[in-house]
């Protein structure tokens, strides 16, 4: 196709027109171009694409990008991401938010959706801090990272994502940098196309709470190794790197989620019968 | 140990790589397209942080873009551009050369520093084509090159004569008095 000929779908395709609310300078405007982007890329009709959230400033998104939407409850948004695939297994479900949202409030349902391997995307946009409630420690936050609501660091052991989704059973798993919205497009289209639960941890500033993250642009770097499809390989680089080691870690080939076959009903006075006494 | 020494920020390859005329024109067309999305959404935030003297320069701003991004594909004529995707991109860089640096925004931000970035970007685009002319694979590319180089030199001046409008302000600017968010 060449760009005289109209492209099918451009990424403005998939802007809505109601405006960012987050601060001027936020990773998430990125994570947003790279999403935009990479759904173009991947000519998905709007229609045919629906965008789940919980709660916080990076879960606004839904509103932002032009398909289905549904800005859930905080924590929720993996089961009812699991649950829309479930029963629409046609289209193709993002779910995004925070690492609070994902991590804290939601940790239980992120272990048990890579652990079923639906076909959904998971996008974190992790800012190591809550913003919305105004710069709470999270889940990922630095031991050591010195606040007015945390004086002297919380002293705990951060959270792992990308590992303990390897080994809950997600079958590719990457990372990627805000500010990169080239690679991260081109990792979200290969998240997206790969079969079962894909997770991508998107490290994207909170320019508000956590200045000190604008830095991550001269830190972050590109994996030197090729990606894996051995999960115990996988899990060692991620144990390993310095947390801001950038690509595709592991893509597996794990099976995905299958419905049993069994017919199912909507026939609700039949279901009504087996719960009958 | 980690096999993950650090490496380079990006594996992206940068305009050296640039093959033939038409995939260098895809490239400065959608230079101009990222332009334009980008200063849309600085628009958009202004206007939601009330900013309405910055949303309506980043409004002109993208609106310039988008003229040029219609002359590239009216110059190419009946050339068959390559459509590009992420993964073709040759900036050599995070971001194609004249995009406008979203992480640089503030809400408080002035003329002074929306042209500040504008200036910026358009000296970034003048440095991509410049290493174009100096490697590019014919003459055609070499000619082409050299042309939006002239136009990105222009496209600095004429910046740097808008800059001398608006002088710097006070290192104080970004202090809100009634910030929206609590700071320690
Ligand atoms: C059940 C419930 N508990 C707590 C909250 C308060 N709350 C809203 S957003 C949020 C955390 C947001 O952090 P994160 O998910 O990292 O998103 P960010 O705002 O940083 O993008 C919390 C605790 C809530 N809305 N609902
Ligand atoms: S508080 Fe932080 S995460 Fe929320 S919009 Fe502002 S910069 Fe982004």
């Amino acid at each position: 196709m060449t760009a005289h000929t109209a492209p099918a779908f451009k990424a403005s395709d998939y802007k809505s027109d109601i405006k960012p609310v987050w601060c001027p300078g936020c990773g998430d405007y990125h994570v947003l171009l790279s999403v935009t982007r990479a759904l173009a890329e991947l000519g998905r009709r709007p229609e045919d694409v629906a965008c789940i959230s919980g709660i916080g400033c990076s879960s606004r998104i839904p509103a932002y990008v032009n398909c289905y939407g549904f800005h859930g409850v905080h924590g929720r948004s993996l089961p009812i991401g699991t649950g829309l695939k479930v029963a629409r297994p046609d289209l193709t479900v993002l779910v995004a938010g925070g690492d609070g949202d994902g991590f804290s409030i939601g940790g239980n349902h992120f272990q048990h959706a890579c652990r079923r391997n639906i076909d959904i995307t998971y996008i974190v946009m992790d800012n190591r801090v809550y913003g919305m409630t105004k710069g709470q420690p999270s889940p990922t936050t630095e031991p050591d990272w010195d606040s007015a609501l945390s004086p002297g660091g919380t002293g705990l052991s951060p959270f792992h994502p990308l590992v303990i989704a390897l080994a809950s059973g997600a079958n590719f798993v990457a990372r990627t940098f805000s500010g990169d919205p080239n690679r991260t497009t081109e990792v979200l289209v290969e998240a997206i196309k790969h079969p079962g639960f894909s997770f991508v941890q998107i490290l994207s500033p909170c320019v508000t709470f956590r200045p000190d993250e604008r830095g991550w642009k001269d830190v972050v770097h590109t994996a030197a190794v090729e990606e894996t499809d051995d999960p115990a390989r996988a899990a060692r680089r991620i144990m390993t790197d310095d947390g801001f080691n950038i690509g595709i870690l592991y893509r597996g080939n794990r099976a995905p989620y299958k419905l049993t076959g069994r017919e199912a009903t909507s026939d609700t006075d039949q279901l009504g019968e087996m719960f009958a006494i | 140990m980690s096999e993950d020494k650090a490496t380079a920020k990006t594996s992206q390859p940068g305009p050296e790589a640039i093959e033939s005329v038409e995939e260098l024109l895809a490239h400065a067309y959608v230079i101009e397209v990222d332009a334009v999305e980008r200063y849309n959404l600085l628009a958009d935030q202004m206007e939601v942080h009330n900013n309405s003297e910055l949303a309506a320069l980043f409004r002109k701003l993208a609106g310039h873009e988008e003229h040029h991004a219609k002359e590239i594909l009216e110059r190419a004529g009946d050339k068959a551009l390559p459509k590009l995707k992420s993964s073709d991109y040759k900036w050599g860089e995070f971001e194609a050369p004249e995009a406008a640096e979203l992480d640089r925004a503030h809400y408080l931000m002035t003329p002074w520093h929306a042209l500040q970035m504008a200036l910026r970007a358009e000296k970034r685009a003048f440095a991509f084509f410049d290493q174009l002319v100096k490697t590019a694979k014919d003459d055609e590319m070499k000619k082409w090159s050299e042309e939006f180089r002239e136009e990105e030199a222009e496209h600095v001046r004429l910046v740097e004569e808008l800059l001398t409008r608006y002088p710097e302000p006070a290192e104080d600017w970004a202090e809100d008095p009634d910030p929206p968010v609590y700071l320690e």
